[in-house]
């Protein structure tokens, strides 16, 4: 810049170029092109995906944060690019800036603008959260925000299920698996997570050991599998197609490896599923302790043996040999 | 009383007499670390012994092979050992037998480079002990880290074992969040503050020379887990996974656990020293901001930290004698780990970023020439920041369905914390207008600084969207959140405050060629290894995982290899660090950063007790630019005016 008018007093605006006025357009040309980009071009492809209604409310959140926090990143990169060329000190200059203090008025406009910014994305949350019942994070043992016919209780969840209601899986996390029982198609207990589309999914989520997390990714679900405590979360599948579903709290050793994959099937499809895999596991199904919301391992510690031998685990009390985890 | 009324005299740390010509025994029979390692040995042979006499009865302990009793008594009557053969105990036993304290028994004579491997009650030996420790803890944890990146850098082929690989998971999280709390508190606030609020001495020198030694001891235990079959739930913790773990899981709680005590002695003593030990004229509004910054942790870690100490007893007698706290069928809950344990956590991770807030406040005024913009706001942002950290943690728990309808709630005060760390970006933004910049060294870290917390704190917005977070918590895209805010934010901050401090603190200048080459590696090799991990989250890879998905195999790659390019730039660092300090040993003296700081108006390294009289402070540490503007303070006083500043102070302390 060849502009070295170096005015040492505090009233600095006269003379010398605008740099408030050439950073300002520099900002507003940068963070227009950078929102449009990014909302249009970009704003398809963000993670999660849709799935689950609950992923793509997350996809429409992350977008709008995205639009939101582009302009500020913008703002200070440009304005700390342009400070790093402009207000370097020259070979020589050895003298000091001006002494300026403070701005009164561009202190509050910069506080009066960022409370409003955080104040509205703290509203945009909460309705973001509220409206789709719980945005496919994990609830707890009674949702407040719930969709209509959701089933709370043990015996209102065992009621048969027919396409259209709310479909009722029980999420059963042990150390290094998770099963699935399906409470109103029999209770039977399967480790493939098999969903009918354009259905609402209330996950019931438990634990027999430590605390897991249970993420259905493409579904937009996260919910941690507590011992002893029923997590209830939300989501309506709305395409066909695959789910990865990991373990996202660390649980032991073999943390990495708890992973599987579901599928979003044709109504047809899953109810024929359904019922031959009800009948291929009926024998298992009468020794599986009676359907609960939580289970606890030590009263049901016998029929692990059992249940290892059958390949099926969970509800049964699991791999355990009876005193693993020690219980004084 | 606050400060000796009299200039001239000399205070004496701890309360000691003067040396009353006592005779100097021979090195090896003084207390100093190797009789502290004595100590500790049989500490922990009698606390073992101890144990398996006690519970080797118990019917856990008998199914399980192993006695955590045992162990957990081992490494407490280790850390008594270990203290008592540093001599910690020696002054209260002599005091108690109505002997008096010599000054060279507690360490506080002239004393070479012995003087740092003893328990010494001066806050500036305190400090370089607390700087190199500090780097040899981080260097640890890092390289850990490395070894985790070398496990991923392939999805199917491993490197270690599950087992193996989850205990360097561990180690490295719980080394790098329990001892990075102190790596600025420690170093430059136990060295720097009595001196920049113009004292000669801290509040509590015994609690800060103990809060130091604590460290190396919780740095030692943590280790020990490895001989003990490691842990293998993480830095967090969460039962039941800790308490059917193998006994590792004891080394984690205690040493997290004593390194909660070490936080709370520091900050108090901080806490004290900064109120009650400023100097006449070292108004609230001529503070530094480094020591506000350093004030504000200082609150969080005397609240906060005492709650980790309990959590971790709790999980101890868990362990050991079968309470069932955080047991379900027996009325326990691991609810009420999760709570206690981020109750702590939360206000940490501000303990791990408002000392980085406080350095670049500092050292921005320096570099520009410029007073600092809005320092009202930049003090008011630290107290925000302060105040809301306690009123955040459950946005840690959003998914577990804890207290699921105060979501919004957690939502809200989240967020909020942006408004105040706001201000630090306002205050950094004003202060560079029309500024003469110094590309410096330690100039470069402060830029840097913004940059990484820009991102790290946009990326902490996303976290705190509870929808958003229901895709993000507990994936890679977190983990990259936090390394941003304390790789990038404290630990860049870290490094420019050794190269603006260390000529104060050492004498010495470091070699700013290599600082160059250090700065720009380790720039590049951060962002270039952190950025792409959100991606790698955002795409699905849960943290702590040893196995991913194939198609995150090229980003992994990338991230694993900039790590080495990081890695290797710390090197840079440590190699400077021992060739400027021990090899080359450049004088520098005076002021070389012709900074108005109080610290920088006395000589390098300081002297004893720091200041010959006790300065007064005549105008703010910032005030660059202003023509005929006062000096930062009066070193040496008219009698009369401290005389006057004091019978002020002193009347109004008699009418209280
Ligand atoms: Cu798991």
């Amino acid at each position: 810049m060849a502009a070295e008018t170096q005015a040492a007093t505090p009233a600095a605006k006269a003379g010398g170029p605008n740099h408030g006025l050439r950073i300002f357009l520099i900002w507003i040309v940068l963070a227009l092109a950078a929102d449009l980009v990014l909302w249009f071009v970009l704003g398809p492809h963000i993670p999660p995906g849709r799935l689950g209604s609950a992923a793509q409310g997350q996809q429409f959140d992350n977008n709008v944060m995205i639009a939101m926090s582009a302009p500020v990143l913008v703002l200070v990169l440009v304005y700390f690019t342009y400070a790093i060329v402009v207000w370097r000190r020259r070979p020589g200059d050895d003298a000091d800036g001006p002494p300026l203090h403070g701005h009164s008025r561009i202190q509050a406009l910069w506080i009066t603008v960022t409370s409003v910014m955080v104040l509205s994305l703290a509203a945009f949350g909460t309705y973001e959260l509220i409206v789709p019942y719980g945005a496919g994070g994990g609830e707890g043992p009674s949702p407040i925000w719930n969709p209509p016919g959701a089933e709370l209780t043990a015996a209102a969840q065992q009621r048969p299920w027919a396409p259209g209601h709310v479909l009722v899986v029980q999420v059963i996390g042990q150390q290094w698996r998770f099963t699935y029982r399906y409470p109103g198609l029999g209770g039977f207990e399967t480790t493939e997570l098999v969903l009918p589309v354009n259905t609402m999914i209330q996950f019931d989520v438990t634990s027999i050991d430590v605390i897991h997390s249970f993420w259905a990714y493409q579904l937009g679900v996260k919910a941690d599998a507590n011992p002893g405590v029923d997590n209830v979360a939300y989501t309506k599948t709305q395409h066909l197609g695959r789910v990865t579903v990991r373990c996202a709290e660390l649980c032991g050793l073999w943390h990495g490896a708890m992973f599987n994959y579901g599928k979003v099937v044709t109504v047809p499809q899953f109810q024929a599923w359904a019922s031959s895999t009800s009948v291929a596991l009926a024998d298992v199904t009468k020794l599986l302790p009676p359907y609960s919301t939580t289970y606890d391992p030590t009263e049901i510690a016998h029929l692990g043996p059992v249940l290892q031998k059958l390949g099926l685990t969970g509800a049964g009390g699991g791999y355990y040999p009876p005193q693993d985890p020690s219980q004084p | 009383m606050a400060i000796e009324t009299e200039p001239g005299t000399t205070q004496h740390p701890g309360g000691g007499q003067p040396a009353g010509g006592a005779a100097r025994r021979p090195w090896w029979m003084r207390p100093a670390i190797h009789t502290g390692l004595i100590g500790a040995v049989i500490g922990y042979a009698f606390g073992h012994w101890l144990g398996n006499l006690i519970a080797s009865g118990y019917q856990q302990v008998g199914t399980s092979d192993q006695n955590d009793t045992a162990i957990v008594l081992g490494y407490l009557f280790m850390v008594i050992g270990w203290l008592a053969g540093l001599g910690v105990f020696n002054d209260l036993f002599k005091q108690m037998a109505g002997r008096r304290l010599a000054e060279a028994e507690n360490g506080n004579g002239p004393g070479g480079l012995a003087q740092y491997f003893r328990f010494h009650l001066d806050h500036k030996v305190v400090g370089i002990q607390y700087l190199v420790g500090m780097i040899i803890y981080f260097c640890t944890a890092g390289l850990l880290a490395m070894g985790i990146r070398t496990e991923l850098l392939s999805p199917v082929h491993h490197v270690f074992s599950s087992a193996t690989y989850i205990e360097i998971v561990g180690e490295h999280g719980t080394m790098m969040m329990m001892l990075m709390t102190s790596v600025i508190l420690g170093p430059f606030g136990n060295y720097l503050i009595p001196i920049m609020i113009g004292s000669k001495r801290v509040a509590y020198p015994r609690l800060e020379a103990l809060s130091f030694w604590l460290t190396p001891a919780a740095f030692m235990i943590l280790l020990s887990a490895l001989l003990l079959g490691g842990f293998h739930m993480g830095w967090t913790g969460y039962p039941t996974l800790s308490i059917q773990d193998t006994s590792g899981a004891d080394a984690y709680a205690f040493a997290f656990g004593l390194m909660g005590i070490s936080m709370t002695l520091a900050g108090f003593n901080i806490l004290v020293t900064v109120i009650c030990y400023r100097a006449p004229g070292m108004r609230w509004s001529r503070l530094p901001m480094f020591v506000w910054g350093i004030l504000g942790t200082a609150v969080m870690m005397a609240l906060a930290a005492p709650v980790l100490s309990g959590g971790m007893y709790m999980l101890l007698t868990d362990r050991t004698v079968q309470t069932a706290f955080f047991t379900d069928q027996l009325g326990g809950s691991t609810y009420l780990w999760e709570d206690v344990f981020w109750f702590f956590g939360h206000p940490e991770v501000y303990i791990l970023a408002l000392p980085g807030f406080g350095i670049v406040c500092e050292l921005l005024p320096v570099f520009t020439r410029k007073p600092l913009f809005g320092y009202k706001v930049a003090a008011a942002g630290m107290i925000g920041v302060t105040l809301l950290s306690f009123f955040v943690w459950q946005h840690h728990l959003f998914d577990s369905g804890i207290n699921p309808d105060m979501r919004p709630l957690y939502m809200l005060t989240t967020e909020m914390i942006s408004i105040p760390t706001g201000f630090i970006f306002l205050v950094g933004m004003g202060t560079l207008w029309k500024a003469k910049i110094r590309f410096t060294v330690p100039m470069l870290f402060c830029f840097a600084f913004f940059f990484n917390f820009l991102i790290g704190g946009i990326s902490g917005v996303f976290n705190s969207d509870a929808p958003a977070d229901v895709t993000e918590h507990g994936s890679f895209f977190v983990m990259a959140h936090f390394h941003y805010t304390i790789m990038g934010g404290l630990i860049f901050a870290f490094m420019g405050g050794c190269y603006y401090w260390l000529p104060k603190m050492m004498g010495i200048k470091l070699n700013e060629k290599l600082g160059y080459w250090h700065f720009w590696l380790m720039f590049l090799g951060f962002n270039s290894t952190f950025m792409p991990l959100f991606a790698v989250g955002w795409l699905g890879q849960p943290r702590r995982v040893f196995e991913y998905a194939l198609r995150l195999q090229t980003l992994n790659d990338w991230v694993s290899i900039s790590s080495y390019v990081l890695g290797f730039s710390i090197l840079l660092f440590v190699i400077n660090f021992v060739w400027s300090t021990v090899v080359t040993r450049v004088r520098e003296t005076g002021n070389p950063w012709e900074s108005r700081g109080l610290e920088w108006q006395i000589p390098s390294p300081p002297p004893a007790y720091n200041f010959e009289h006790v300065p007064v402070v005549l105008s703010g540490p910032y005030e660059y630019g202003s023509e005929g503007s006062e000096p930062v303070a009066d070193l040496n006083p008219p009698v009369g005016v401290l005389a006057a500043a004091f019978s002020g102070s002193e009347t109004a302390r008699a009418e209280a």
